[in-house]
């Protein structure tokens, strides 16, 4: 968002060219990592994968979406409006007071670290998958923003 | 009486035996999971919405294609000679050195004997004609035959099957056999054993192919069914086939 601003900004300037390749290289590189870096620590990934905090709000707004997020095809959430949610696992009422944020951060960026057989998707991971639709090669399910927001939005189911 | 008894005795022994075994039998059709409704709608003949490309694809087997060809009839004779055929498909075809499905092996009649351009999967006519073949054998078990190329299909469909594909990286298996009867979202997962098929689809408004089926679950995972060939597909079928077996036809099936 910043950078875009930034290169708004810039077109007034003199030395347009240069530094609007400047700015289109730095977005460049920040699409292509389409995984975000981080470290687990026991059963968590501590730091948080973006410097912007999570947004509840939005996170809600993800979790209640069954075609972008798949959430409620497996779970139950305190998320009255959607009918038909799935009973293949927990209910995510109370997640924020079953689990830390660092654990549930985990939990969303890649599950399959902690039971290689789980069912639940790692969302935030493009290594080792086989087969991958076209539209979605290379890209995480979630990006990182997305990863903090649902984060949020599960610490504050207490 | 001793003879009257010893029957009634061996009737009772087999009866029970029989109830014993589809008892213990844990595999079930996705019919059974379906609203009285749409059961409804599979079982009466009157309702059930595929009858209608049954009846076309009736009127397709005793038509030559066109003057001059021969019809289906005119080689094989009434449709009730196809009684047991659609239950061994899957299966090895020697003039062609290939494992086909009902729909292909029915392409290979209309290329070679009549001389017309293969159907593509989903055309309405190859479905028909596949549906009235399969209702021949409504009610029969399941029986894929025992041929060294059609078990290699089986096991590299089994291999397919318990594979995660897909952004979502999950496995027929993961939902078909791990997660089986838990509810995904509204559906409930089926066992997904293929004993319906061509079936009319709710959701498509149409009869449609087990290929179609395996399809949407694919786009389900988010996986590309491009990357899948046709060997891959039909060795899919057959593994699906083999896991049903002894399971009986229903054909033409509903399904939400
Ligand atoms: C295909 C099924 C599936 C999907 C989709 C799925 N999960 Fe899960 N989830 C599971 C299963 C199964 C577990 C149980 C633990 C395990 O197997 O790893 C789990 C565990 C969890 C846990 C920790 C367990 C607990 O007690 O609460 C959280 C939190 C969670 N999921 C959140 C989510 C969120 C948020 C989403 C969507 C962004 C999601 N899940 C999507 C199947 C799924
Ligand atoms: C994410 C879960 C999921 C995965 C993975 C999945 N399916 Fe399915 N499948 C379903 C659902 C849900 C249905 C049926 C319910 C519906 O869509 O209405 C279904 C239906 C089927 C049926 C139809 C059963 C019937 O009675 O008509 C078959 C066959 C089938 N799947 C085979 C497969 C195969 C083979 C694969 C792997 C290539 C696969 N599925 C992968 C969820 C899945």
């Amino acid at each position: 968002m910043q950078v875009v601003s930034e290169v708004g900004l810039i077109l007034f300037c003199t030395h347009i060219r240069v530094v609007v390749a400047i700015a289109l290289i730095v977005t460049a590189g920040a699409t292509n990592a389409q995984v975000a870096a981080y470290k687990v620590v026991d059963d968590g990934i501590p730091q948080a994968l973006t410097t912007a905090s999570g947004d509840i709000a939005r996170g809600r707004a993800l979790v209640a979406n069954r075609y972008q997020s798949m959430c409620l095809l497996c779970h139950q959430a305190p998320i009255a409006e959607e009918k038909f949610q799935g009973d293949i696992s927990t209910n995510l009422a109370g997640a924020g007071a079953r689990w830390s944020a660092a654990q549930l951060r985990l939990r969303i960026v890649d599950a399959r670290r902690i039971n290689p057989q789980s069912v639940m998707p790692a969302y935030h991971r493009i290594e080792g998958l086989n087969r991958v639709a076209k539209t979605s090669v290379g890209k995480p399910i979630f990006d990182a923003q997305q990863v903090e927001d649902v984060v949020a939005y599960l610490v504050s189911l207490r | 009486m001793t003879n009257y008894l010893l029957t009634l005795v061996l009737a009772l022994v087999l009866a029970l035996w029989s109830l014993h075994t589809s008892a213990q039998d844990p595999r079930r059709s996705s019919f059974d999971a379906m609203s009285p409704a749409t059961q409804a709608l599979q079982r009466d003949d009157s309702q059930n919405p595929a009858m209608l490309w049954v009846k076309e694809g009736e009127a397709l087997w005793s038509r030559a294609p066109v003057s001059g060809t021969k019809s289906c009839a005119d080689c094989h004779g009434g449709l009730s000679r196809m009684r047991g055929v659609a239950t061994r498909y899957p299966a090895y075809d020697t003039s062609s050195s290939r494992v086909l499905n009902l729909g292909a092996r029915i392409n290979l009649c209309r290329t070679n004997h009549q001389g017309q351009p293969a159907w593509r999967t989903e055309d309405s006519a190859r479905l028909s004609v596949e549906a009235a073949i399969a209702l021949q054998s409504r009610g029969l078990p399941i029986t894929p035959p025992a041929h060294p190329a059609l078990k290699a299909a089986q096991q590299r469909g089994a291999t397919l099957f318990a594979s995660r594909i897909g952004q979502v990286d999950l496995s027929c298996a993961d939902c078909h056999t791990t997660l089986a009867g838990k509810r995904l979202g509204g559906a409930k997962l089926p066992q997904a054993h293929p004993t319906g098929y061509p079936i009319y689809r709710l959701e498509w408004q149409s009869l449609g192919s087990l290929n179609r089926r395996l399809r949407s679950c694919l786009s389900a995972v988010r996986a590309d069914a491009s990357s899948f060939s046709d060997e891959e597909f039909v060795a899919i079928e057959a593994y699906l086939m083999q896991r049903a077996n002894g399971m009986p036809l229903e054909t033409p099936g509903v399904r939400p």
